[in-house]
């Protein structure tokens, strides 16, 4: 990354088209061959309050969001007011300015609506003292009075895009096309007629600041501008899943919401259903039935799952669970990102577990995992979680469109043919040995799977242990050959994927120090790698991507390889530190962590601060991070 | 060969086809009523001529979901009060197949009692049968949801004071499209109401009275019995939701005084949930699990669904 780059934030109420406009805006940075990544904030509320999401756009890469920013769109509230033009929360309405100036950069530069927000308002929170302290360059407009004049408020966003490019020297016409892809008629001429006056608005100004549009030339290939649950919805539907059930929770909604829609489309069926344990319940119906399908949740959506994913362990009836972490215990945080449902999502249910957990850190992984997890769980017959955070399920990043460019895989799995179940060798009572001990199929613990409908193949899938053709029994031989037998799955799996390389490196082979990460935030911790680097530390990172089984073998060369680790996590008890402790049985004195838990994620300097501060033994200067030392320090 | 030529094959239609060969021996107490239910299901999956590997039986947890160990079939013995959940999606996969749902009193209308009124909503394709007898058995003696009021147990020694669940009255208003009520003591009317539970499209749920000798001492407490169809005290249209409603109320209410009525109490021919998710466009007109074994089926991927929105 260089320093050349523009971090965009447009501020508003919840409802005034943020998300769209910016997802547009983003779009169009895009497609004029800037790399882009987002990054959404927002309260637990459908209407006001202050939201915001920033755009931040490089020539060369932008994989995570960035310190602080240096461009700020401030719509006002446009809620706080009722139809009667009176403030009715108080001065909320001047939230969207005087929320977001602690992060603004100097130099930065800041647009704040004049038709909602008033000049008594504006003196209240000294914002002319702090822009010369600062060096901010301040430009009110009264963009609700031009959206006004081409008919709808609501437009005011439009305005501020046009008053951006005109600051920034940008040219509209990606923009505009965006625009006539969304709208018709009147309401695109609307539109165009509200983003040129506001830039011609704009350009009457004295412009007194020197930030400009980072260069760029065209992209060099099509770019889609995807969210991690896009890239997961994407990643189900190319694995071939076709049933899809679920109840609406934040964050897992996207990823819901997305298959739903595209499900249809494809012959495939989703389900709105009563509740959690439904959810699950129905995946394992389907997928018992023989349809490839998964479930998700968030938190406590997922714990009312625990049930039917034991089921699924038990009765071997494979099905991919995605939950989407949010801040907890109980409802918690419900908008803001967390990694702490870790250990939830790896222990939750009664009994040994046998369950295999990924945890994506960024878009293509999002992808590649889910379709991974659908492979997996199809050919072992063996529950498959994609664990990810409200952070990634959010955020939207460019990536080559040509990556999607798959196969759909239709293949069942480890489902046997009515053939195949006609020469198999013995059949117990007039069943299917579904659960046979020693089945040969080249995979560990793997038996051979029929689905109702296929003649000769009836068995019985219970919860309770079971024999070989799916009695139930508590036979102490049977019940040690069962648990063996399904436990070894992780065995096999473990060596496919260590040959699949989930996990991600950055930085230089031969560094000092390392510094380890789960999930989300796998791209801020790269970019800190390289300031680090660039400053004259050395160090490499390992974004671990397979939680359950863990690779071993991966992460022991990592640790081994330098002096010392910093793990960074967004929970406070260090989950993540912890399950590398107890998988690999040592490293304790090298494994410090840096955790942070108060609803944002890390920024990349931070990272930088806080891998400086433990190199250092020093004291955090910030008070929103925690340092844990290593075991026996 | 098709991948599901088990489904309307007319080859096995014997009775016996349904019971297991080499079986465990039943845990159910002698002169349990669960005995009765079973044998009424074999009769009737057998009369309509279903072939074993084309039946799909879902239970929960208790003494009821046993069934399935002494049932021959594909089985899906789920986990307490789950077993709805499991068996439409069941259905919805792959409407070929046969799906029964099987559970008891508490599995049914207490732990799963949110799944049932949901099922019964949604009038997915489907039978369930709930083993009444009124006591929570397997957990030896617990007071059910179907526990008459003051019934004393050891986990409410001074008597319940609750008042009873009334299933039929509960189904009918969820909207359940065929609502019956036998006993085990009436083994021909059970095998006849269940066959026609099995070929009615939609939800059909059959609230079974059976008997527990062992927790609920008077095994025989559902005899006599009155066939509500048989009577002419008893007339109301079976079709018409509210005279049907109102027969329920007054059957669930005597049920408790001594006077066990049985019989068909509802019947509406709307469609399934299947034609009306089919109808809108939310559901394959071939069965979805088909496609899976289909040499022929077109696997879309989703570049262009992505390339079309995102780029």
């Amino acid at each position: 990354m260089t320093d050349q780059e523009l971090i965009w934030r447009i501020a508003g109420g919840s409802g005034d088209g943020i998300d769209s406009n910016s997802r547009y805006f983003a779009k169009a940075l895009m497609r004029s061959g800037l790399d882009v990544f987002t990054h959404r904030h927002y309260p637990s509320r459908i209407r006001g309050g202050h939201t915001y999401v920033e755009v931040r756009a490089a020539p060369d890469g932008a994989a995570s969001r960035g310190d602080g920013y240096n461009f700020l769109l401030a719509l006002g509230d446009s809620f706080a007011r009722n139809p009667s033009e009176e403030a009715y929360y108080g001065n909320e309405e001047l939230k969207p300015l005087s929320e977001n100036l602690d992060d603004l950069r100097e130099g930065g530069i800041i647009v704040y609506d004049s038709g909602l927000i008033d000049d008594e308002q504006v003196a209240e929170i000294n914002l002319e003292e702090r822009a010369e302290e600062n060096g901010w360059h301040v430009y009110p407009v009264d963009l609700r009075g031009i959206a006004k004049e081409h008919g709808r408020e609501i437009m005011r966003n439009n305005a501020g895009i046009g008053v951006t490019a005109a600051l920034l020297d940008m040219d509209t016409s990606e923009y505009e096309g965006i625009m006539d892809e969304m709208w018709n008629d009147d309401i695109l001429e609307a539109n165009l007629a509200v983003i040129q006056d506001g830039f011609e608005r704009a350009q009457e100004f004295d412009q007194t600041h020197d930030l400009e549009m980072p260069d760029h030339g065209e992209p060099e290939e099509a770019q889609a501008l995807v969210s991690g649950s896009d890239a997961i919805a994407y990643g189900a539907l190319d694995a071939g899943c076709r049933f899809i059930a679920g109840y609406p929770m934040t964050p897992w909604t996207d990823v819901f919401t997305i298959m739903s829609q595209n499900l249809p489309k494809f012959g495939g069926i989703s389900e709105q259903v009563e509740d959690e344990i439904a959810a699950a319940s129905l995946a394992l119906g389907a997928s018992h039935a023989g349809v490839k399908s998964m479930s998700g949740s968030s938190g406590g959506g997922f714990a009312l799952m625990s049930e039917p994913l034991g089921l699924a362990e038990m009765s071997e009836t494979p099905v991919v669970l995605v939950e989407a972490m949010r801040a907890g215990p109980s409802t918690g945080m419900p908008t803001k990102p967390e990694q702490a449902d870790l250990e939830h999502v790896l222990y939750t249910s009664q009994g040994d577990s046998s369950r295999v957990v990924f945890a994506p850190g960024d878009q293509q992984e999002c992808y590649e995992q889910i379709r991974t997890a659908f492979e997996l769980a199809y050919d072992y017959q063996i529950p498959a979680i994609l664990v990810y955070d409200q952070k990634l399920q959010g955020e939207l990043r460019n990536v080559d469109a040509s990556f999607f460019d798959r196969e759909a895989d239709g293949d069942p799995g480890s489902v046997v043919s009515e053939e195949e179940i006609a020469e198999a060798a013995e059949h117990h009572a007039g069943k299917f040995k579904r659960f046979q001990y020693d089945a040969d199929d080249g995979k560990e613990g793997v038996s051979p799977r029929s689905v109702p409908g296929q003649k000769g193949g009836r068995f019985l899938a219970t919860g309770n242990e079971h024999n070989e053709a799916g009695h139930i029994s508590e036979d102490p031989t049977n019940r040690v050959l069962q648990m063996d037998r399904r436990l070894g799955k992780l065995e096999s799996i473990r060596e496919e994927l260590d040959a699949k390389g989930n996990q991600t490196h950055h930085g230089p082979d031969e560094a000092e120090y390392g510094i380890m990460c789960w999930g989300s935030h796998q791209g801020t911790v790269f970019e800190a790698v390289d300031r680090l680097n660039d400053a004259g530390r050395s160090v490499k990172a390992i974004g671990v991507s397979d939680l359950m089984p863990y690779p071993e073998a991966e992460v022991s060369e990592f640790l081994e390889s330098v002096e010392e680790c910093l793990v960074v996590e967004m929970n406070a008890t260090a989950q993540f530190r912890g399950l590398t402790q107890k998988e690999l049985g040592r490293f304790g004195p090298k494994l410090s962590s840096l955790l942070k838990y108060n609803g944002n994620p890390f920024e990349p300097a931070e990272i930088v601060e806080g891998f400086e501060s433990s190199i250092d033994g020093e004291e955090l200067a910030v008070n929103n991070m925690k340092y844990v030392p290593a075991a026996g320090d | 060969m098709s991948a599901f030529s088990a489904i309307g094959d007319p080859e096995e239609a014997e009775e016996d086809e349904f019971t297991p060969g080499i079986e465990p021996q039943p845990t159910w107490c002698p002169g349990c009523g669960d005995f009765a239910v079973n044998n009424a299901l074999k009769k009737a999956m057998a009369n309509l001529g279903k072939n074993p590997d084309e039946v799909l039986l879902c239970t929960g947890i208790g003494c009821s979901g046993k069934l399935n160990s002494y049932f021959e079939s594909y089985g899906f013995h789920t986990i307490h009060g789950r077993s709805l959940p499991v068996a439409r999606a069941a259905k919805l996969a792959n409407p070929g197949v046969e799906v029964v749902a099987a559970g008891g009193d508490g599995d049914g209308y207490g732990i799963g009692g949110n799944h049932f009124m949901h099922t019964a909503r949604e009038n997915h394709d489907m039978t369930y049968i709930v083993f009444n007898n009124e006591i929570f058995g397997l957990t030896k003696g617990q007071t059910s949801p179907t526990s008459p009021k003051g019934h004393k147990s050891k986990t409410q020694p001074s008597g319940s004071a609750k008042d009873p669940v009334r299933p039929l009255s509960l189904s009918l208003a969820s909207g359940a499209s065929y609502v019956a009520r036998t006993a085990a003591v009436n083994p021909n009317q059970a095998a006849e109401i269940i066959a026609e539970a099995v070929e009615h499209d939609g939800f059909a749920h059959i609230d079974f009275l059976t008997q527990c000798p062992t927790w609920n001492k008077d095994a025989r407490q559902y005899v006599p019995y009155t066939d509500v169809q048989d009577s002419d005290d008893y007339d109301f249209d079976v079709t018409n939701r509210q005279e049907a409603g109102e027969m329920m109320y007054e059957v669930e209410s005597k049920l408790y005084e001594g006077e066990v009525l049985t019989g068909r109490f509802y019947k509406d021919d709307r469609p399934s949930y299947g034609q009306e998710k089919r109808s809108t466009g939310e559901m394959p007109e071939e069965p979805l699990a088909e496609r899976y074994y289909d040499e022929d089926a077109e696997w879309e991927r989703c570049a262009e669904q992505l390339i079309d929105k995102h780029t």
